[in-house]
């Protein structure tokens, strides 16, 4: 019968050598969710910042750059413990090459961490007068206690491109068309304002109900649009052959389909009707189990998005 | 002058001459290649046939490795090649998601990129490409594209219309031509890759990156603890499972 003989009309593959597996694996999920985290925060918490009065959320100024540099320190352990030859991180800064995405984020990057390492010291000791009182280092801080005022818009300009460059990344990364999506760039913001909700939820225990509120109306917006956005790429056809094929290893079922709808519904469809259940009651135990479920759901969905596109064979 | 390879592959018969040529020449490790060829079956018992294609480094014009290399490992050199200094390599592996050929591997050895460089150290000295001597069918034709009197220019001419690159929707601009390919030869989407089957082995994926010996650890104790002694037996891998694995992922 000729269309039992159709499949035998294409071409087998009947020698080659075998072919590397996947290369960026989990410690690059770490590392985007991680940074999702770290520049997240300084987003979301300029715009309570802006929204509403320093004393509704007495606890801000330290606890933004604190949780911020915590999570971009993991994101940096994760970047150089990926490298291969990680000692050799330095030629980046020795021999840059400013056409790479990789470069231009390592600077900014660096030069990011160190801004929120000093506007997180500076809080800290100025949200503890106590805490090392005759010390150099906390002296300096508290005498120079402007500086963080004046820094902190220059961060939060500079945490936009830091979010993003990694989008770019995957856009330089020719060979996994998955990712040349120019939704890529949405999805970084998205993760991050998603993230960075979800990192301020758990220390806002003691802040105002409106700025509560708004914490759980960014998670909610960050969610819904994650969501749509994914579902986007999963429906829709208008892509390259490669695309669709990659689509194929979530599609087909197996445990990137599980990861994936794992992903959608923990990460985003019960934290969305979570945080708005909450915009009406304050519920603060409700609204970090919403967080809780969403940074795990936006890391399964990351995870998955990273690896199928490395399981095609480019050759 | 601009170095262009071809391949007629009306011509080659599957003898992996160049594939040995190229692992003696530039040493390298058993797990990684270079330069392979890549039997390919089409059509049903009995009217089969076998088309072979050898495959490397496209040396791109535009070449998505050079960009994203962030310390210019993969650099170009004048004469058109995309050569790669493993001394400055920090293994970001980015330049493995950049190309679209999957030309670039993890050298086990040295724990930094490699790849094929049209033996830009033989081509400074005036010699051809390993690969290219070996041959035994001169299916490999190298030399100057800018050159019009050169071999590969006029065979080019030659054969109009029937020269071919790989993945030319890319915008990579390949100076690595074929002729006598089609789209079952040399586009991967037209190929079956049945997982867990091949003529002569059930290997189909390598487990590992780079230095199957060196965990995360390893690679920041490394340069204290000195490099444990490797030869290529300690590459072979014949309880290989990560084909396993990949039967339920797959479907490709």
């Amino acid at each position: 019968m000729v269309e039992h003989g159709i499949h035998a009309t294409q071409a087998v593959v009947t020698l080659d050598v075998a072919l590397p597996g996947i290369i960026w694996g989990w410690m690059i999920t770490l590392n985007m969710w991680a940074k999702s985290v770290g520049t997240g925060v300084i987003l979301v918490g300029a715009f309570l910042l802006y929204r509403h009065k320093k004393e509704a959320m007495p606890n801000l100024r330290w606890m933004m750059p604190l949780i911020s540099f915590i999570f971009l320190n993991i994101f940096l352990l994760f970047t150089l413990t990926d490298l291969h030859q990680p000692y050799r991180m330095i030629n980046i800064f020795l021999h840059p090459h400013w056409t790479s995405a990789i470069t231009v984020g390592a600077w900014m990057a660096s030069l990011f961490t160190g801004l929120i390492t000093l506007m997180m010291v500076i809080g800290f000791f100025d949200a503890h007068p106590d805490a090392r009182k005759h010390g150099a280092c906390a002296k300096a801080a508290r005498e120079h206690s402007a500086l963080y005022e004046k820094i902190f818009p220059f961060v939060v300009f500079l945490a936009v491109p830091v979010t993003l460059y990694t989008a770019i990344i995957m856009a330089e990364s020719t060979a996994r068309e998955l990712w040349q999506a120019p939704t890529e760039v949405m999805q970084m913001m998205w993760a991050a304002l998603l993230a960075g909700s979800a990192g301020l939820i758990f220390v806002s225990g003691s802040w105002s109900k409106e700025s509560r509120k708004d914490l759980a109306l960014v998670l909610a917006i960050a969610t819904f649009f994650s969501f749509m956005m994914y579902m986007g790429e999963y429906f829709f056809s208008f892509k390259s052959a490669e695309a669709e094929a990659t689509l194929a290893y979530v599609h087909s079922g197996g445990e990137y389909n599980a990861e994936f709808w794992f992903g959608m519904v923990l990460g985003f469809i019960i934290p969305f009707f979570l945080a708005v259940k909450n915009m009406k009651e304050d519920n603060k135990t409700l609204l970090r189990f919403a967080a809780i479920l969403a940074l795990v759901g936006l890391y399964l969905v990351k995870d998955v998005w990273l690896k199928i596109p490395q399981m095609l064979p480019l050759s | 002058m601009k170095l262009g390879f071809l391949v007629d592959l009306n011509l080659c018969m599957g003898c992996k001459g160049c594939e040995v040529a190229c692992k003696v020449e530039n040493e390298v490790p058993l797990g990684s290649w270079r330069l392979r060829v890549k039997y390919i079956d089409i059509g049903t018992f009995p009217d089969t046939s076998r088309s072979f294609t050898p495959l490397r480094c496209n040396h791109c014009e535009s070449a998505p490795c050079e960009r994203i290399c962030p310390v210019s490992a993969l650099h170009y050199l004048e004469n058109g090649i995309v050569n790669v200094d493993n001394s400055r390599c920090i293994g970001c592996a980015g330049c493995m998601m950049a190309c679209p050929y999957g030309a670039i591997y993890m050298d086990p050895e040295t724990n930094t990129a490699d790849k094929c460089t049209y033996c830009a150290h033989r081509v400074e000295s005036g010699m051809m490409p390993a690969c290219v001597v070996i041959c035994p069918v001169q299916a490999n034709i190298f030399g100057d594209i800018d050159d019009d009197t050169s071999h590969i220019s006029q065979y080019i001419m030659e054969h109009q219309g029937a020269v071919q690159v790989r993945k030319p929707e890319k915008h990579t601009s390949p100076k690595h031509f074929y002729v006598g390919g089609g789209n079952q030869t040399l586009n991967p989407l037209a190929q079956q890759r049945l997982e867990g089957y091949s003529l002569f082995n059930n290997i189909t994926h390598l487990e590992h990156v780079g230095d199957p010996h060196h965990g995360v650890i390893d690679r920041f104790l490394a340069p204290f603890a000195g490099h444990e002694h490797l030869d290529n037996k300690s590459f072979m891998d014949f309880e290989n499972k990560a084909h396993e694995s990949h039967e339920e992922e797959g479907g490709h």
